[in-house]
């Protein structure tokens, strides 16, 4: 008798038994790769398996959001003439760097609320969905590595021996986006305004980010540059494939190690909401 | 061993809100509450709240199966749902001990374009089952569910029945210590039925089940004890035949009434009375009718009928009775004899009615009486119940051979 593991609820706050919280929350996560692994290979499988173009939908949407601009450039609309590397190839790597970081974001909340039927139904340990989630971003990104060949092929770019820390760069990006996507989670799955306001705040927020743009020289674009937190992340991940020299790296450093310390601040969050959030959003 | 206690629930609250906005708001603020390390929610109720359980406390040991019944919105899901740990309660504490498992929902996380096959290494992770275990019980599962070749078609292509005969398999074939099962044989043919109850018999040997139902013959069947709640408080625990009564009392207290009773009579009767009937009767106590009718002419032939309505107003049960010595002219007043009523525990509506020879009726009261038939066995499905009376042990095993020879 003694032997069987009890679990014990109460009203408690599960932060005032730090230990026991930190305890759990490790155990849940060893606990759900199984689970998380079933529910990637199980989402993954089913995604495509209903559409004709298939996994074709992964580069669709770093290219369409950077064609315009080629577009634009190439007409001579809009002059963006000091990118070192030819602009096609600066646009479609920025994009495609770029929607790792979107992916991330989404992630989250989508798969959280795709399996609100089973949340509100069993008890699994929903590390395994952001798990899940993550695995998704991560396939999503491998597939458009081809997409990056391909563009570094055609524009006779050599990648310089920096290349290598290139994985590293997305990651910093995929981890920023995922701990934004988690901290939203809670209060999406509350209100779908979140959902409605997502994808209009990430449009906006590429056309602030030197994503299809060097970092201005001076000016009110110049000041947000600096202060965007993503800069650091989008310029030094996108120089280290294509030129090797960056100037951002200390930037990059402070807010990937920013990043992933709040992102444990994130997981202690969604792991607290979610009963009070499954007692409102019912069945 | 067998008499460990695995579910321990004591005092045990939780509330809700009616209004949709206010609740979600009220989710953030309590969220907010246990991320700054101060305790649940407020202790109150807020606007709009209301206890949605409330004050709940009990057992359930190892071996033992608790029947959870109310009516709808009584706080059953609600309850499994804290036991589950899905949601925190406000109040109270509940200690679970050993493996935990739930039918809340049967195939959940089934997706509709993956094959059965597929479906079941998912089901299982969800429900905390290894790739190895479920390697093992896989076999079984197939067949448990009699899916046969289908398991590698898209669960798309499945029935319902087989949707949810697929999922009990799975939900079942994890072997845990604390069972909770909502509603979940309410689905499925008849014959899948009576394979989940033996399944559910043969897991409850070893582990603490809660069983909520509203199928009050498989919580006779299943069940040792029965809490009954209304409206989230403990109505009754404790003997699943005096719980089913309370639990059919609740009902009945809502229970409309099908039609108002009325009497009419035609001539040549002047009157047709029937007086007030006991209305309560333990099963098997026969009823005496006393009936004053005021004719103006003898009728030499007249049949009495009885009718019997359940509260759905369904017809169930009817009986004839012919009197040789006639009646009237005036007024006559006749006691009649009616034997041990074969209807099971529960409420009906009675009509009397008086006919000519020529099978019109000339005096009618219609659903006027109103009886509550208690006892005999609560796990009786139809509205009739033989009284079935002994069930005696004799010595003589030895000669049965011999009886059934001298057939």
């Amino acid at each position: 008798m003694s032997d069987l593991p009890v679990t014990i609820y109460t009203p408690e706050s599960p932060l005032r038994r730090p230990a026991t919280l930190a305890r759990q929350m490790l155990g849940d996560l060893v606990r759900s790769r199984e689970l998380a692994w079933r529910l990637f290979v199980r989402d993954t499988s089913a995604q495509y398996r209903q559409s004709i173009l298939g996994y074709i939908w992964i580069f669709i949407p770093p290219l369409v959001s950077s064609l315009p601009f080629i577009f634009l450039n190439t007409q001579g609309l809009v002059k963006i003439n000091d990118t070192p590397i030819p602009y096609g190839a600066y646009a479609i790597i920025g994009t495609t760097i770029w929607q790792a970081f979107v992916d991330a974001l989404n992630a989250p909340l989508r798969t959280v609320t795709l399996a609100r039927p089973m949340l509100t139904r069993i008890n699994l340990p929903r590390e395994a969905l952001l798990l899940s989630a993550l695995a998704q971003v991560g396939l999503g990104f491998v597939v458009r590595l081809a997409l990056l060949i391909i563009v570094l092929a055609w524009f006779h770019i050599i990648p310089p021996i920096t290349a290598a820390l290139f994985p590293l760069g997305i990651t910093s990006l995929v981890l920023f986006g995922f701990l934004i996507g988690v901290l939203l989670t809670p209060l999406g799955l509350l209100y779908s305004d979140v959902q409605y306001a997502v994808p209009v705040a990430t449009t906006f927020l590429m056309l602030l980010t030197p994503v299809l743009y060097p970092v201005p020289e001076s000016g009110l674009a110049h000041t947000i540059a600096k202060l965007n937190p993503l800069t650091p992340l989008v310029v030094v991940t996108r120089d280290w494939l294509t030129i090797g020299n960056t100037t951002h790296t200390t930037g990059f450093i402070v807010v990937t190690v920013f990043a992933t310390a709040l992102l444990l601040v994130g997981w202690v969050i969604f792991r607290v909401a979610m009963p009070h959030l499954i007692a409102r959003i019912g069945n | 061993m067998r008499d460990d206690v695995l579910i321990r629930v004591q005092s045990v609250s939780k509330k809700f809100c009616r209004d949709l906005k206010r609740s979600l708001w009220y989710g953030v603020r309590d969220t907010v509450n246990d991320l700054l390390g101060r305790d649940g929610s407020a202790q109150d109720l807020r606007r709009d709240e209301f206890w949605a359980v409330n004050d709940v406390s009990f057992e359930v040991r190892r071996g033992e199966c608790l029947g959870l019944i109310g009516r709808n919105g009584a706080g059953k899901t609600t309850l499994l749902k804290m036991l589950n740990g899905l949601i925190k309660p406000e109040r109270g504490r509940i200690e679970m001990r050993g493996q935990l498992g739930a039918l809340i929902a049967l195939g959940s996380g089934f997706n509709p374009i993956l094959s059965g096959r597929e479906n079941v290494y998912v089901n299982g992770a969800v429900l905390g089952m290894s790739k190895k275990k479920i390697d093992a019980k896989i076999d079984e599962i197939i067949d448990f569910a009699e899916i046969g070749e289908f398991i590698d078609a898209p669960v798309q292509s499945y029935s319902s029945g087989m949707q949810v005969r697929l999922g009990f398999a799975v939900a079942t074939a994890m072997e845990p210590d604390v069972l909770l099962l909502d509603e979940v044989l309410a689905v499925g043919d008849t014959a899948f039925r009576i394979k989940c109850h033996r399944r559910i018999s043969r897991i409850r040997r070893n582990a603490a089940v809660i069983f909520v139902s509203h199928d009050m013959p498989a919580v006779a069947l299943i069940s040792d004890r029965t809490l009954v709640l209304s409206q989230g408080e403990v109505h009754f625990e404790g003997d699943t035949s005096r719980g089913i009564e309370a639990y059919e009392a609740l009902n009945e207290k809502t229970t409309y009434r099908p039609d108002k009773g009325f009497i009419r009579c035609h001539p040549p009767l002047r009157s047709f009375e029937i007086a007030p009937i006991p209305e309560e009767l333990p099963f098997g106590t026969p009823v005496v009718v006393d009936m004053l009718i005021d004719s103006t002419t003898h009728l030499a032939n007249v049949a009495f009928r009885v009718d019997v309505y359940n509260m759905a107003g369904i017809f169930i049960a009817n009986g004839i009775a012919e009197n040789p010595k006639g009646i009237g002219p005036g007024k006559t007043r006749s006691h009649i004899e009616i034997g041990p009523l074969p209807l099971k525990a529960g409420r009906y509506l009675l009509s009397f009615s008086i006919a000519d020879a020529a099978g019109e009726f000339l005096g009618f009261s219609s659903k006027s009486h109103e009886i509550v038939i208690t006892g005999g066995h609560p796990g009786t499905t139809t509205d009739c119940q033989l009284d079935v009376r002994t069930w005696t042990n004799v010595d003589e095993a030895d000669s049965f051979r011999a009886a059934m020879l001298h057939q």
